[in-house]
């Protein structure tokens, strides 16, 4: 009896313990290493709080963590705006034979190169693309617009890009919610409009949670769409990151620098796990 | 029958054994490449055009890692076993780093044909190191002024004060890297960029503010190329023959002078790493990159045109008409050398250079 007691009790770990094997080597090792890095100074290798504080003291570091949060919050409410009728119109309005092949139309952006589109929309926001050229040609502008190389430019990418993961998430959640609920909520007399606010809007939550959390860690992290759009006109996070390393090769300075943008991550993570939690109870 | 007879743990077996055995076959693998080549190279070298010639004659693999960056490079270095990499492509004026961390081999001068290198290219306060020479100069440019002929008065582009003037406003891109168009701030400024010191930096940084309030973007080489490509940008502060040299043939418009000012003089150079197991074919391929075809090739490389460092590079005559060879002379005489600030002063230009772009 004791025997099997203990292979039960052993079997849970046994099947966990790949997963926190790969945990521990590919995120704790990794992150304590980086820990380490942050506090050590890039000349001499000694103790130093020194990273840190060029993080708080200089305003064109943290300036860049402004933009930062600036654009990721930008992004992750238009593409919730957008994502919401889409998935809505998705899992409600297209006959149940067609939602799998408008999914996939949905989200065929999602089969070409990040880098490929990035630059795509660079030459469609280009002074001689195609918007500009269309705005030119039928006289609703005399001079180009500056598009590219904007941050208008980089909302656009990102925006494109988490639409997309935005509208998978709450579609999800929308075919999950029971017809039942909208039935009920018209016996009590609640019209279409209250019942999207009052009864589905609550129970899709969760989803465009998922997605938002998705889309904000997605996007605060990102160095190539600002990079290849933003025109380098402002600095990102994860821009200010690569630029310790390409020529100086400052690992600490760029350690520290991620251990603040993770710091954020994780205080995003804790907001959105709490709330959520509030509304599943 | 056979078949039909194995059991799930035998299948598993028999798995695990296919599995050992092909695990084996890429350790043998990995041992085998030990009489390849492996070099830690910028793009330009990647062009099979370059490489090919060099693997037939020699009967050899060259295995190529890109970086970009010194830093990006030695942390590639730092985190590979000594003897995995044969040759390093690396920025001339950071030879002394590597050289610091005990990374590279003296090279054997008397094997490699320094006479036919542009004198003014050898960059010796940078590649020797202690009375021995640790790289060779491959291919040089210029950052100086790119622009699109037919949309600036080209006589205009033979001053630096263009740059900020409000004639171009909007119609300017800056190469984002620090060191170059640091560089030619100083010498918009009047200052020399090998002398540049800490007391400089005000200054530097209040002209640096006055060409990026006129520019549209700073952008990465692909970027900048881009901008001036598509006529997003008429300008190119930093831009040169690396970037109008590759397409010249699609867009002849594209030019670049070299301003009254003067402009900032980059090299390239080879090393050999101290630890390298494959040292001689090591040298074959520096010879080969130094020999006039080798700088021929490399000078036209897909990725980017340059100047060859061999006055003798088997160019054709409309490939030294596209890169301005014959004109070589003049520019090195007015070319200043690439600034080469300590630690300390490299860190504070990096710092105000990260205010520049972050200034609106």
């Amino acid at each position: 009896m004791s025997v099997s007691g203990g292979n039960s009790r052993a079997l849970p770990w046994a099947l966990v313990t790949p997963a926190l094997a790969w945990t521990l080597l590919f995120f704790v090792l990794p992150f304590i290493a980086m820990g380490f890095s942050s506090l050590t100074a890039h000349e001499g290798g000694g103790f130093t709080l020194a990273n840190y504080s060029q993080f708080f003291t200089d305003p064109s570091y943290w300036r860049a963590m402004v933009n930062s949060l600036e654009v990721t919050a930008t992004v992750t409410v238009i593409s919730i705006l957008l994502a919401y009728p889409f998935a809505w119109i998705l899992a409600e309005q297209v006959p149940e034979r067609w939602q799998r092949l408008a999914l996939m139309l949905a989200v065929l952006p999602f089969w070409t190169s990040y880098v490929v589109r990035s630059y795509s929309w660079l030459l469609v926001l280009a002074q001689n693309g195609v918007i500009n050229r269309a705005l030119t040609g039928i006289g609703l502008i005399g001079e180009p617009l500056q598009l590219a190389n904007t941050r208008f430019a980089t909302v656009t990418g990102f925006v494109h890009f988490f639409v997309m993961l935005l509208t998978l998430t709450i579609f999800a959640n929308l075919k999950q919610l029971s017809p039942s609920y909208r039935k009920a909520a018209a016996d009590l007399g609640a019209g279409p409009v209250r019942t999207f606010l009052h009864v589905v809007l609550p129970l899709t939550l969760p989803g465009i949670m998922v997605g938002a959390f998705l889309t904000f860690v997605l996007c605060i992290g990102d160095y190539i769409t600002p990079q290849i759009l933003g025109g380098n006109n402002e600095l990102l996070m994860p821009q200010l990151v690569m630029m310790q390393i390409g020529r100086r090769g400052d690992f600490p300075l760029a350690s520290a620098l991620s251990i603040i943008l993770m710091a954020v991550v994780t205080i995003a993570y804790l907001a959105c796990a709490r709330w959520l939690k509030i509304e599943r109870a | 029958m056979t078949v039909n007879a194995r059991t799930p743990l035998s299948s598993l077996k028999s798995r695990l054994a296919a599995a050992c055995a092909a695990a084996a076959l890429l350790v043998a693998a990995g041992g085998a490449q030990a009489a390849d080549l492996n070099a830690l190279i910028w793009c330009d070298h990647s062009d099979p055009a370059l490489l090919q010639p060099f693997e037939a004659a020699n009967n050899v693999k060259v295995n190529v890692k890109e970086f970009e960056g010194t830093g990006a490079g030695l942390a590639i270095v730092d985190q590979s076993q000594p003897g995995d990499w044969d040759v390093m492509v690396i920025d001339s004026i950071d030879v002394p780093r590597g050289v610091e961390k005990g990374l590279f081999e003296p090279l054997p001068e008397d094997k490699l044909p320094f006479a036919d290198l542009f004198p003014e290219v050898k960059m010796d306060k940078s590649t020797i190191v202690d009375g021995k020479r640790y790289g060779i100069t491959e291919k040089f440019g210029y950052n100086t002024i790119g622009f699109n002929k037919t949309k600036v008065d080209p006589a205009d582009m033979e001053s630096l004060a263009s740059l900020t003037s409000d004639k171009y406003k909007g119609k300017v891109a800056i190469y984002d890297y620090y060191l170059p168009v640091i560089g030619m701030a100083a010498l918009a400024i009047g200052k020399k960029t090998a002398d540049l010191t800490e007391a400089d930096l005000p200054a530097l940084k209040a002209e640096l503010l006055k060409m990026k309030a006129n520019a549209k973007l700073v952008g990465e080489v692909t970027a900048s190329q881009t901008a001036l490509a598509t006529g997003e940008v008429d300008i190119l502060v930093g831009g040169g023959e690396w970037v109008t040299a590759g397409l010249a043939k699609e867009n002849p418009a594209l030019d670049f002078s070299i301003p009254k000012e003067g402009a900032v003089l980059w090299s390239q150079s080879l090393a050999m790493f101290k630890d390298s197991k494959n040292k001689d074919m090591a040298l074959k391929f520096i010879q080969y990159i130094l020999s006039p075809e080798g700088q021929a090739r490399l000078a036209t490389s897909s990725c980017y045109w340059g100047m060859p460092s061999n006055t003798k590079a088997a160019l054709t005559d409309e490939q030294k008409k596209i890169l301005r060879f014959d004109e070589q002379p003049g520019f090195l005489a007015r070319a200043q050398a690439y600034p080469a600030p300590n630690a300390d002063l490299d860190k504070k230009m990096q710092d105000m250079w990260t205010e520049m772009l972050q200034a609106q």
